[in-house]
């Protein structure tokens, strides 16, 4: 494997993946997956659950090193991630734990961004005393906050009821339209997907690999029921086509 | 208030204790006090105190930097943990006399032999306590700093500390009471001054006024560093927490 940090978009060449089953057999997570994308766009990996989403997002992120294949990440490198746990440190405050991550960050800069996230009331607070929609947005608010050259976003909406998770995903398409950062969103729900994506990669079951690929050409923000509903229905279509193979 | 209650009884039960028994066998609280009075005027009382605190002071700290430095080393890395712990175990379970003993045939009866014989007594019970706090840091925190590239002292101070703190906090606790109890032992064997050399000449006197005019002091400085230092320090560092596990403090 290898990853390499110079170029105008994300490549991922991933030729497999293995790793041991509870049992000691070795099992193929990732076969021939493949995909780019291009600076400054938003990219959605949408794919049942357990097909190896996360582990292809380990892989991107660098905390799997153990596959065969290639990485190379946008120029500069700067990694933001969202986990699924907001995984902040609960022994510092809100402000604390974006100025630990990003330290050359201006004071002024991270005020703004906790303002655009709506979080300025709760700079002080230990995110022990946050509910998890208001850690997700500090957990966002912190990759942002070290001006990523990409940003990984784990199942972003898993868990928070609808108001909040429509509320979350207006917010990330203003900001990823608002900053050009290059994004890539892991999730199962397609929906979400076309609603905050320019490309959409469908990964088939195990071993998973990009099944199909699908522009989005409406812009995030124009996108009306009528074309979300279109797109969904190719969409699953070429699912449907990945599975009758 | 209870336990100001809780200590006046514990002082009557002395004096009523004292009332029934031989005073050379157990004076009453006046006689000790008056003692302890006789000593500090004459100023034994300090520089005795003075040196058993400086032997405490040093060999913890010595025992506290080492065992963290190793227990952390042994919990995070699982070769360093399976090499190392025969010998941990040999050394919890050698008495500390052997080791004081051995220390000063050694290296003679010297202050470093003393210290160093005290911090090796220590060492065996802070390496334990800190492999644990080092086996259950939160491997999650861990990636989330390696994906943000966090640099090692960044990751030292924020994520390894913060989570490293009830457990040295624990080893404080537990380490400060064997550590002054052993340098006791440190100074009667073979130093000429601190309480324990005290303590040793009021055994050949049979002085259990004298005894108790240094015991005594000593147990209330320590009672002081737990209730002025290490509480107030782990109550700062827990205050995230929502419902801290606080100590109990003497007021």
């Amino acid at each position: 494997m290898s990853r390499d940090g110079a170029a105008a978009l994300l490549e991922v060449r991933v030729s497999h993946k293995d790793y041991l089953s509870a049992g000691g057999r070795p099992q193929r997570a990732l076969e021939n997956l493949g995909f780019s994308l291009p600076v400054g766009r938003a990219g959605a990996v949408v794919g049942p659950s357990g097909c190896g989403k996360t582990t292809l997002l380990r892989i991107i992120a660098g905390l799997d090193t153990a596959f065969s294949g290639e990485v190379t990440l946008p120029a500069g490198g700067r990694l933001g991630m969202v986990f699924q746990e907001p995984r902040l440190l609960p022994w510092r405050s809100v402000i604390d734990n974006l100025r630990i991550a990003a330290p050359q960050a201006s004071e002024d800069a991270l005020a703004a961004l906790l303002a655009a996230l709506e979080l300025e009331d709760h700079a002080q607070h230990f995110p022990g005393e946050l509910s998890l929609g208001l850690a997700r947005r500090v957990a966002l608010a912190r990759a942002l906050a070290i001006e990523p050259d990409l940003l990984l976003l784990d199942e972003p909406f898993v868990s928070l009821d609808d108001a909040l998770a429509r509320d979350l995903r207006a917010r990330i398409a203003a900001l990823i339209d608002e900053k050009h950062v290059t994004t890539l969103i892991v999730t199962h729900d397609l929906r979400e997907a076309i609603e905050l994506a320019d490309v959409i990669f469908l990964l088939s079951p195990r071993p998973a690999r990009v099944g199909a690929t699908l522009e989005v050409e409406t812009p995030r923000r124009l996108m009306t029921k009528e074309a979300a509903d279109a797109l969904e229905a190719r969409a699953r279509r070429a699912i449907e086509a990945m599975r009758g193979r | 208030m209870i336990r100001l209650f809780s200590l006046l009884l514990l002082l009557a039960l002395w004096q009523g204790a004292a009332l029934f028994a031989d005073p050379r066998r157990l004076p009453g609280p006046l006689p000790v006090f008056e003692a302890m009075a006789h000593e500090a005027q004459t100023g034994a009382l300090f520089t005795n105190l003075g040196a058993t605190l400086a032997r405490v002071a040093a060999s913890f700290l010595l025992a506290m930097s080492l065992g963290a430095a190793l227990g952390y080393a042994m919990g995070r890395r699982r070769a360093l943990d399976r090499l190392f712990d025969p010998w941990l175990v040999i050394l919890l379970n050698l008495p500390a006399l052997v080791v004081i003993v051995l220390a000063y045939l050694w290296a003679g009866l010297t202050e470093a032999a003393a210290i160093g014989a005290v911090a090796l007594n220590k060492l065996p019970n802070a390496i334990v306590v800190m492999r644990e706090g080092a086996r259950a840091l939160d491997h999650e925190l861990d990636e989330m700093a390696e994906v943000f590239r966090l640099r090692p002292a960044v990751r030292l101070r924020h994520i390894v500390l913060p989570q490293l703190t009830p457990y040295i906090a624990a080893a404080t606790r537990s380490g400060l009471s064997l550590v002054w109890k052993i340098v006791l032992v440190v100074e009667l064997i073979g130093r000429s001054n601190g309480v324990g050399f005290e303590i040793n000449m009021a055994f050949q006197l049979f002085d259990v006024r004298l005894l108790l005019a240094y015991a005594i002091p000593f147990v209330l400085l320590m009672l002081g560093v737990e209730t002025l230092l290490v509480q107030p320090f782990e109550r700062h560092v827990s205050r995230w927490r929502r419902r801290p596990a606080r100590g109990q403090g003497l007021a």
